[in-house]
């Protein structure tokens, strides 16, 4: 996998971070981010709970990239980034792709497509994350997933 | 990181015992080959046993109803049994829980099989 970490700024104070990811289009990726996805969260001082609910949505958003927005095209990355804040857990995930119209997404849960095999991810990425934002990129689409964290966690 | 499926026989209805993670790339495909052989051997009656599932993603999810639809377009039945906490949560957020039979131990769930 020929991936190149980049920190950008990366601060002593363990609770303000910030570390970006170029990766190919490839399940490898899916899974690296994922994986760096429960350990910022973690380290964001999120409950075990949350802390499978953001790396799930990460899961997906970056699956989203790999598959729908790249197709697998070994000649197009998706970049990953996380950043802690002292309010939230900020992660974008961006596509090199064709774009995607968020707003005609089917809705999962209609009874008409209940019992369809696919169309669930971005569902999941709402209910899990505090806010979902889309930004058309040229070429490509980015998603901003971001978790609040609460005044009770530590580290705020 | 992968999924297992291992196949038992109990009064006629075929068991899959599944382990690991059913996700894009990994227990998606393993399960759709798995209950497609099932079918195959003249089999249409099958329990899927998430006890030992510790995650599942869209894909999975979406793989789980795939296989209930084509076993029901067969004239079959699929239930599941042992559901983890969070294959649960994720059934009951995707209004799929009453979709599915789900059943909590495997004499009951075998018993409500139609025979």
């Amino acid at each position: 996998m020929s991936d190149k970490l980049e920190i950008k700024d990366l601060l002593a104070d363990s609770t303000t971070s910030r570390v970006t990811f170029t990766l190919d289009s490839s399940l490898d990726s899916v899974n690296k981010v994922e994986q760096t996805a429960e350990e910022q969260a973690a380290r964001a001082g999120f409950d075990e709970d949350t802390i499978s609910h953001i790396a799930m949505a990460v899961r997906e958003a970056t699956v989203n990239a790999v598959l729908h927005g790249n197709a697998y095209d070994p000649g197009k990355h998706i970049t990953a980034s996380f950043e802690t804040t002292t309010d939230s857990l900020i992660i974008r995930i961006a596509d090199q792709g064709p774009g995607l119209n968020h707003e005609h997404i089917p809705d999962p849960l209609a009874p008409e497509n209940i019992l369809r095999g696919s169309g669930r991810g971005i569902f999941l990425i709402r209910n899990f994350m505090d806010e979902v934002n889309f930004r058309q990129l040229h070429p490509g689409t980015e998603l901003t997933l971001i978790k609040h964290r609460t005044p009770a966690q530590p580290g705020t | 990181m992968s999924m297992k499926v291992q196949t038992r026989q109990v009064d006629g209805i075929t068991i899959l015992d599944l382990s690991g993670r059913i996700t894009l790339g990994e227990g998606s495909v393993t399960i759709r080959d798995a209950v497609r052989d099932v079918l195959a051997k003249g089999s249409n009656k099958i329990l899927l046993n998430l006890g030992d599932i510790n995650y599942i993603d869209s894909s999975g999810i979406g793989e789980l109803v795939s296989a209930f639809t084509t076993v029901r377009n067969s004239g079959g039945e699929l239930k599941l049994l042992n559901l983890t906490k969070k294959v649960h949560d994720l059934l009951q957020i995707t209004k799929l829980y009453t979709v599915f039979d789900v059943k909590d131990d495997e004499a009951s769930a075998i018993a409500a099989f139609t025979k």
